[in-house]
C-alpha cells in the first residue's frame, strides 16, 4: 500500500508537488497554516497514490516520505 | 519499504530558501550522491557566498566558508593538503561567473582533482534581483528594467562550453532541475562527477539550470516553464566534455 507523508511544518506551501503528481491528488490545505505561516501540502485520497515519488523528487524543502 | 526519503547528508535544518527555489533540490542531490557513494566521513564542501552561503549548516560533512568567487582557490587548497578527501563546492552564477571566474577557469586549467556544482538561475537572488552575468538577453531584471541590452552590458557567459575547451578539465556536464525527468538525470550526472573524484581524475563540473520564483517574478510552477522555455535554448543540456569515456573509446 503505497504511502505518502509531509512534514508539515517544513511544507512552504510552493505547489511544485501538486504540479508533478501525475494522478493529481495533492493539494494545499486550505484551512490548516503551519509554524512557518503557509498553506501546507497534503494528499487528498491515498488510495489513489502509486508512490510514483514525482512529488518527493520535485520538492526543494525535503517535507514529503514516500513508502509502498 | 520506504521508496524516498530525505537523505542523511543532509541536516535536520529547515532551508531558508524561498517557497520553490530549486536550490533545496540541489542540496538534496549533492546528498544523494554524498550518500549512495558512502563517502560522508571523508568529504569536505565549500560554500561560496550568495543564496548558498548557509550552506553549511546544510550538509552534514565538514564544511569551510569561502570569500565570494573563491571557493576552487580553497577547494585547491583543502585537495592538496589531503588528497584522500573529496572536495567539492558548491556556487551559485553570481559567484563562480562573475567575481570568482579566473579562480574557477585556473583551477579547471590546473586540473584540480575536485567537484565544482555550479547552480546558474541568471540572476543575482541574495542582493534582490540584479542583472548576472548569466542573465539572458532582454530578461528584466532590477538593474536591467528595460531588459538586458546586450550593445552596452554585452552577452551571458557559457561556463560549460566555456570549460570544455580547456585541457585540463575532466568532466563538464549542463543538466536543469525543472521537471522530474531532468531532476534524475541531474542525479546521475553529479553523482557521476563525485565517483570521477573518487577514481581520481580531474576537475569535474556541474552546471544546474535553477529558479529563482522570487526574484523572476513568477509563481514556482511558472519559473519552472520559464526555465524550460527560456534558459534551456540559450544554454544546452548535455555533456560538454568527458574526457575519460572519449579517451575510452579510442
Amino acid at each position: 500500500m503505497a504511502k505518502v507523508t509531509f512534514e508539515k511544518d517544513l511544507c512552504k506551501g510552493c505547489g511544485l508537488c501538486i504540479a508533478a503528481c501525475p494522478k493529481g491528488i495533492l493539494s494545499l490545505s486550505k484551512d490548516e497554516i503551519n509554524q512557518k505561516g503557509h498553506h501546507p501540502a497534503q494528499i487528498d485520497d491515498q488510495s489513489k497514490c502509486i508512490a510514483c515519488a514525482f512529488c518527493a523528487t520535485m520538492c526543494p524543502d525535503c517535507v514529503i516520505t514516500v513508502e509502498k | 519499504m520506504i521508496v524516498f526519503e530525505k537523505p542523511k547528508a543532509l541536516t535536520d535544518a529547515p532551508l531558508h530558501y524561498c517557497p520553490g527555489c530549486t536550490h533545496g533540490i540541489i542540496h538534496r542531490l549533492v546528498a544523494e550522491a554524498i550518500d549512495s557513494l558512502d563517502i560522508a566521513g571523508k568529504t569536505i564542501g565549500v560554500a561560496s557566498v550568495g543564496c548558498s552561503v548557509f550552506a553549511y549548516n546544510y550538509f552534514n560533512v565538514d564544511m569551510v566558508q569561502a570569500a565570494h568567487g573563491r571557493a576552487p582557490a580553497v577547494a585547491t587548497g583543502v585537495k592538496r593538503a589531503d588528497p584522500s578527501k573529496i572536495v567539492f563546492t558548491y556556487q551559485g552564477d553570481g559567484d563562480l561567473a562573475s567575481i570568482g571566474t579566473a579562480e574557477t577557469v585556473h583551477a579547471a586549467a590546473r586540473g584540480e582533482n575536485i567537484t565544482v556544482i555550479f547552480v546558474n538561475n541568471a540572476i543575482y537572488g541574495m542582493t534582490g534581483g540584479q542583472m548576472a552575468p548569466t542573465s539572458l538577453p532582454g530578461q528584466v531584471t532590477q538593474t536591467s528594467p528595460y531588459g538586458r541590452d546586450v550593445n552596452t552590458v554585452g552577452y551571458p557567459v557559457r561556463i560549460c562550453e566555456l570549460l570544455a575547451t580547456l585541457d585540463g578539465t575532466g568532466y563538464v556536464e549542463r543538466v536543469a532541475v525543472n521537471n522530474v525527468k531532468n531532476v534524475r538525470n541531474a542525479k546521475k550526472a553529479i553523482e557521476k562527477a563525485f565517483r570521477r573524484q573518487t577514481e581520481g581524475k580531474g576537475f569535474s563540473l556541474i552546471e544546474v539550470l535553477s529558479t529563482c520564483p522570487t526574484n523572476w517574478g513568477k509563481t514556482p510552477e511558472g519559473a519552472t516553464e520559464w526555465l524550460e522555455q527560456n534558459m534551456i535554448p540559450y544554454y544546452p543540456l548535455g555533456v560538454y566534455k568527458d574526457k575519460y569515456a572519449e579517451e575510452a573509446a579510442k
